[in-house]
């Protein structure tokens, strides 16, 4: 039984614009899923519609997103926002500006446990502690009482990871976690990240447009093209053979592990158009309402 | 350490500034025309008389030797005696002082509350009705200067639906005896509400004239800072942790919209206590403001310059406040 299932997500800009078309992925517990796609793909728009994130000039306008089994979009917006923030969690892509500057850390990890889930405060400090303990930040007492500006990039999305950890979410969506980290800390963070979802046993959707991140982090995939799903496999056989052309293109776009200054293929003009005609032909099918 | 030595060199720059309004407000009205001497003296006097007053308040002498003498006795705490008034200037203006003050004060603590409120309302209800309604309103505020919304209350609340005292600042016939100038804080602190109420009628109305145009400053600045927050990545981080939307907005957005708006209040606020001149006369509230006017009619140079001084120092008071609230409430300065 998966934690999270979307099912036939449909999200479109106010305009009727689609930005997601007929979304379905599923994440179990303890799984870790890629997700995949070129820039503009729609894969942050996944995580923001599971969150309750959408931003303003989009809507949920199909499908259904079960959390834990529960339809999100039956609740109303009060209790869906409780619900969300008691069983899932985000670690954001920039830690520099996902921090409140104006509060100190440790109560940026702690509110939640106190505000939604109604821990007693020293409770929720000593939660906290550990918590900075497994995330490995030295002298956590000292980092609980700093404002972000006094810590660095890399300890600031440590801190974030731990805060989205800290309520034992069943499901943790990282929406590019490491992008905007230097090469060094990009390494480090993404392996705290596997070793505290193995810890927890945690769902977690991983947002990523690099493959070489995919192998070492994932279990199984999804690739997403103008807002559609254009494959979802293992990720072993993604690596052993995908199985769309999009896929073979974009995997061939990617630097090799073993030889990251060896020639890269953009994707063929010829591989976009028939990806392309196939977005066309299904947004036709679903209109036509013969889509199976 | 570093703290002493922020607070002397504000200390000096006070000094200074207040001793540049000093020689500004002793030469412009020495400079435009009229005397005290002509006012004083009933027409045809003689020069002989004339030339004895002049004498008398130290006018025979050179504005450079006038300017020594009056500074070095206000650096002793003698302010002169007021020529019209034949009183010490330092007793009238600090007698006045505490009308002014309270009259200002309440007007600010309006202001705030207002369009803080209306503020955090309409970013609340960004995008609807409600936040239209609330620029709509804004923009009416901000139409009519503070001494003509005076008047707009006078005539609401004091002609045709006569709700408050459009005049003064206490009823004499409360026959209510004060140890302090401080009317409405002393009465408070008496537990007296029968005379805060009659207070409270005389000076809501001049507070509320000199608040409206403040409140829709605030009420813009704060609304524009607060929209720009939402924006910001740990607010989308706060809503999926489950916050409603109000709570955000006050815990999250508020303390990192307000320093622009709080530098603006400042500002404003030195501006608000400058309209009180025109507000107190209009309401003829006994305070600073409206004993200006008078020592400006009467060309009573010892009571314009003690005025002038003690408005000087209550900006520069008004200023520092702000400074340190702004290091209070940005962690960012607290460490640097
Ligand atoms: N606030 C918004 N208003 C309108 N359109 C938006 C908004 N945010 C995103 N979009 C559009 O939605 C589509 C999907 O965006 P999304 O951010 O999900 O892409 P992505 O796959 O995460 O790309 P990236 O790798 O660059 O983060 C894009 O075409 C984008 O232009
Ligand atoms: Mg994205």
């Amino acid at each position: 039984m998966s934690f999270l299932s979307i099912q036939d997500l449909t999200v479109q800009l106010k305009n009727g614009m689609p930005l997601l078309r007929h979304v379905s992925l599923d994440v179990a517990p303890g799984e870790v899923r890629a997700l995949v796609g070129e820039s503009g793909a729609g894969k942050s728009m996944i995580g923001k519609a599971v969150l309750g994130i959408l931003p303003k000039a989009a809507r949920l306008t199909g499908g259904k997103i079960l959390l834990d089994g529960e339809d999100l979009q039956t609740l109303s917006q009060k209790a869906r926002r409780q619900r969300i923030g008691a069983r899932a969690a985000l670690i954001p892509q920039d830690p520099l500006t996902a921090l409140n500057p104006s509060r100190r850390v440790g109560p940026q990890i702690t509110d939640r446990l106190v505000d939604i889930l109604g821990w007693k405060r020293p409770d929720a400090e000593k939660r906290a502690l550990e918590l900075l303990e497994e995330v490995h930040i030295q002298s956590p007492d000292r980092v609980m009482k700093a404002y972000p500006h006094e810590l660095s990039g890399g300890m600031r999305q440590r801190i974030l990871i731990a805060s989205a950890f800290a309520a034992e979410p069943k499901l943790i969506i990282a929406d590019e976690p490491t992008t905007a980290l230097d090469v060094t800390v990009q390494k480090q963070i993404l392996k705290l990240i596997r070793e505290m979802q193995q810890r927890h046993g945690t769902a977690l959707l991983f947002v990523t447009h690099d493959l070489g991140v995919v192998s070492k982090i994932a279990q199984s995939l999804t690739v997403l093209y103008a807002g559609k799903v254009i494959e979802e496999t293992t990720v072993k056989d993604f690596f052993a053979a995908p199985s769309h052309a999009y896929s073979k293109a974009l995997l061939a776009a990617t630097p090799k592990y073993t030889d990251p200054q060896g020639s890269l293929t953009p994707v063929p003009e010829s591989v976009i158009t028939a990806v392309e005609a196939e977005v066309a032909a299904f947004d036709e099918q679903a209109r036509a309402g013969t889509r199976p | 350490m570093q703290i002493v030595r922020a607070l002397l060199t504000r200390l000096i720059t006070t000094l200074i500034t207040l001793f540049g309004a000093a020689i500004i407000v002793f030469v412009v009205i020495r400079v435009v025309p009229g005397n005290p001497i002509a006012m004083m003296l009933p027409p045809g006097a003689s020069e002989a008389d004339i030339d004895r007053l002049k004498a008398l308040y130290g006018l025979d002498k050179g504005i450079f030797e006038q300017f020594v003498i009056w500074i070095s006795n206000v650096v002793q705490g003698d302010f002169g005696t007021s020529i019209t008034l034949r009183q010490p200037v330092y007793d009238l203006v600090i007698g006045r002082l505490p009308a002014t003050l309270e009259l200002s004060v309440m007007a600010l603590l309006i202001a705030v509350v207002i369009g803080g409120a209306a503020a955090l309302t309409a970013t609340l209800y960004r995008g609807s009705k409600v936040e239209g309604g609330i620029d709509v309103a804004g923009g009416i505020a901000l139409s009519l200067p503070d001494f003509l919304w005076g008047l707009a209350l006078i005539l609401l609340f004091g002609v045709l639906w006569p709700l408050f005292h459009i005049s003064g600042r206490i009823s004499p016939s409360l026959g209510f005896e004060f140890s302090t100038n401080f009317y409405l804080f002393e009465a408070l602190a008496r537990f007296r509400f029968d005379v805060v109420l009659d207070l409270m009628g005389h000076m809501l109305m001049p507070a509320l004239a000199l608040a409206i145009p403040l409140a829709a400053i605030i009420l813009q600045l704060l609304k524009q800072s607060l929209k720009e927050c939402m924006h910001d990545d740990y607010i989308t981080l706060a809503r999926t942790k489950g916050y409603a939307e109000s709570s955000i907005i006050l815990r999250d957005a508020l303390p990192n919209a307000i320093l622009p708006t709080l530098t603006l209040i400042g500002v404003q606020f030195t501006f608000l206590i400058g309209g009180t001149v025109i507000i107190e006369r209009l309401f003829s509230y006994e305070g600073l403001g409206n004993m200006a006017i008078d020592a400006v009619i009467n060309r009573d140079l010892p009571l314009i310059q003690g005025i002038v001084l003690i408005f000087a120092l209550l900006f520069t008071m008004v200023n520092l406040v702000v400074d340190m609230a702004y290091a209070a409430l940005n962690p960012r300065l607290r460490h640097a």
